[in-house]
């Protein structure tokens, strides 16, 4: 198997403020194993989008990076109440947040959009009742 | 880096070896080592959080002395707009250019003009495209040393024009030479609020020259320029800034100049840091321009400065009502864009990075995170670093063993 560094983050669900943290850390990571610029605003944009999808939809959950010489992986896992229809939900502007999350300025329904956008590759694994792991995958 | 100037100093003998410096500096590039602050320079941006947060005034700030204006024919002072809050019940800026004229200098070119004209471009440039949105403002270079060190992915947000006081030297030196001053007599000198600037004005990092002879400390000439504006009565109407350039001594004087509606502004260390963190996110997306001083308050914050910060922007705000005259433009100087703009774009820093080679800094990054896992995470700073990740990190990178108060408690 390649080698690789695992980084594991809990993604607290009831904190708006400390969702970004995983992405902090994996940026701080990345910049020190001199990977480029664009890659890591790249990986940042995305990853942050997927936490704070966490703290909205799923109150929180799992976010694992694995990062490879050319390429990091990104496992964002929640039991949250999942996608029942994942086509809609990954059209621009479709979003099923509360009017309390959007006067955040979050909700626009942009999230799951720009996480394809920004990365190389992107899964959806849901089932509606059980929760929801997002794979992203950006190539340096 | 290539870091060939220092612009702060340990006087070994006044540290105690207390880890307040440690813990503010915003860069992590402090050290207690043998009991005594260590700067490792490769990470040092110049803030002056260093020398704010000593309290036994261990960390003394270095800028040229005032004896060097002298050994120039032709001595221009470049004032700051910070400068001119400094002093209590000044009703009129002309008494400090009149101080500085009685000090020695032959000519005074107000920094706050040359901001005037910094305004006039980037709003000129922001008119067109090119510039990649939120723009950041390269006005405090203790931020631009910051992106360049620890943000690399908002290099290209920034604006590539020089800062006011590089603008004045350059258009100073330029009017000088126009007026038939013999290139070798002439003397420019910026009274500076801060370490960061000492230092910017003295690099060659983004322009092929330097048009700064020297960088006095606002603080260093206060004194003698006090007692010569003591002396003035009925002080000339020399002075061209208005209250838009003077209005740049403070944090928000920049980004209110140029009429934008979205923008941002914010200064001292944690909250820079917390913004740079949020726009590496992509949460300002739509913000057109983004102001940051390191330096709480804006240049009135700096730590060469006499006056309290916040006693400083109030005298300033009253005396830009004062200050009528309208802003400056770069017709009136028959200028364009191309004397704002950078020569040559600032390399990124690579002091961060573990190794060159990929896999070996992945190599070492799991040592580090082995070490981790070994620290108690409690970033005590008894071993000397400000964090336990730091600690980790130095161990990998420089060798030796893990030197930690905790881990002995448990053997």
């Amino acid at each position: 198997m390649e080698e690789c560094i695992r980084l594991e983050y809990d993604v607290d669900g009831n904190n708006f403020s400390s969702a970004g943290n995983a992405s902090e850390s994996v940026k701080r990571t990345l910049k020190q194993l001199g990977v480029d610029a664009a890659s890591v605003r790249r990986v940042a944009i995305a990853m942050y989008e997927g936490e704070i999808n966490m703290v909205i939809h799923a109150h929180g959950g799992k976010a694992i990076a694995e990062i490879y010489p050319e390429r990091i992986d990104i496992y964002l896992k929640d039991s949250g109440p999942g996608i029942a229809d994942i086509d809609l939900a990954m059209k621009a502007g479709y979003s099923t947040a509360t009017e309390n999350i959007r006067s955040l300025g979050f909700g626009a329904g942009m999230g799951l959009p720009n996480m394809k956008k920004y990365s190389d590759d992107m899964q959806i694994d849901s089932t509606v009742g059980v929760g929801t792991t997002v794979f992203l995958r950006i190539c340096f | 880096m290539a870091v060939t100037l220092k612009t702060v100093v340990l006087e070994s003998e006044k540290c105690i070896g207390c880890i307040t410096c440690m813990r503010r500096c915003p860069t992590e590039a402090i050290r207690i080592e043998n009991g005594k602050a260590k700067i490792l320079y490769d990470k040092c941006i110049n803030c002056g959080e260093c020398i704010r947060s000593c309290k036994g005034g261990a960390k003394r700030p270095v800028y040229d002395s005032f004896d060097l204006v002298a050994s120039y024919k032709y001595k221009i002072a470049l004032p700051s707009p910070s400068l001119f809050g400094q002093f209590n019940n000044l009703d009129d800026p002309n008494y400090v250019i009149e101080g500085l004229l009685a000090l020695g200098f032959d000519e005074v070119f107000e920094v706050g003009l040359a901001a005037e004209l910094v305004t006039d471009c980037t709003k000129k440039l922001m008119q067109e495209e090119g510039l990649t949105r939120p723009v950041i403002s390269t006005a405090c270079p203790a931020v631009a040393e910051l992106i360049l060190l620890k943000f690399h992915e908002l290099a290209d947000h920034m604006l590539p024009v020089y800062a006011p006081a590089k603008i004045a030297a350059k258009l100073a030196k330029k009017q000088a030479l126009e007026r038939g001053i013999p290139a070798d007599d002439i003397g420019i000198f910026f009274i500076s609020p801060c370490p960061a600037k000492v230092y910017s004005l003295h690099r060659e990092e983004v322009s092929n020259e330097k048009y700064i002879s020297g960088v006095l400390s606002q603080s260093d000439i206060y004194f003698r320029l006090v007692e010569k504006m003591n002396k003035i009565k009925n002080p000339r109407k020399i002075g061209k800034c208005g209250y838009s350039g003077i209005g740049w001594g403070s944090s928000g004087g920049e980004s209110n100049s140029l009429g934008l509606g979205n923008y941002i502004h914010c200064s001292g260390t944690r909250n820079v840091l917390e913004l740079l963190k949020e726009m590496g996110d992509g949460k300002l997306d739509g913000v057109d321009f983004v102001e940051m001083n390191m330096c709480p308050g804006g240049c009135v914050g700096g730590v060469l400065n006499v006056e309290n910060a916040f006693i400083a922007r109030n005298r300033m705000r009253q005396l830009a009502d004062k200050m009528r005259i309208p802003p400056a433009t770069m017709a009136d100087y028959g200028l364009d864009e191309n004397f704002f703009l950078w020569d040559k774009i600032p390399e990124p820093s690579t002091s961060f990075q573990l190794d060159k080679n990929r896999f070996v800094a992945m190599q070492k990054l799991m040592k580090v995170e082995e070490y981790l896992k070994k620290l108690p995470g409690i970033d005590c700073g008894a071993c000397g670093a400000p964090t336990c990740r730091c600690h980790a990190e130095d161990v990998v990178m420089n060798g030796g063993t893990l030197d930690c108060v905790k881990l002995e408690e448990r053997k």
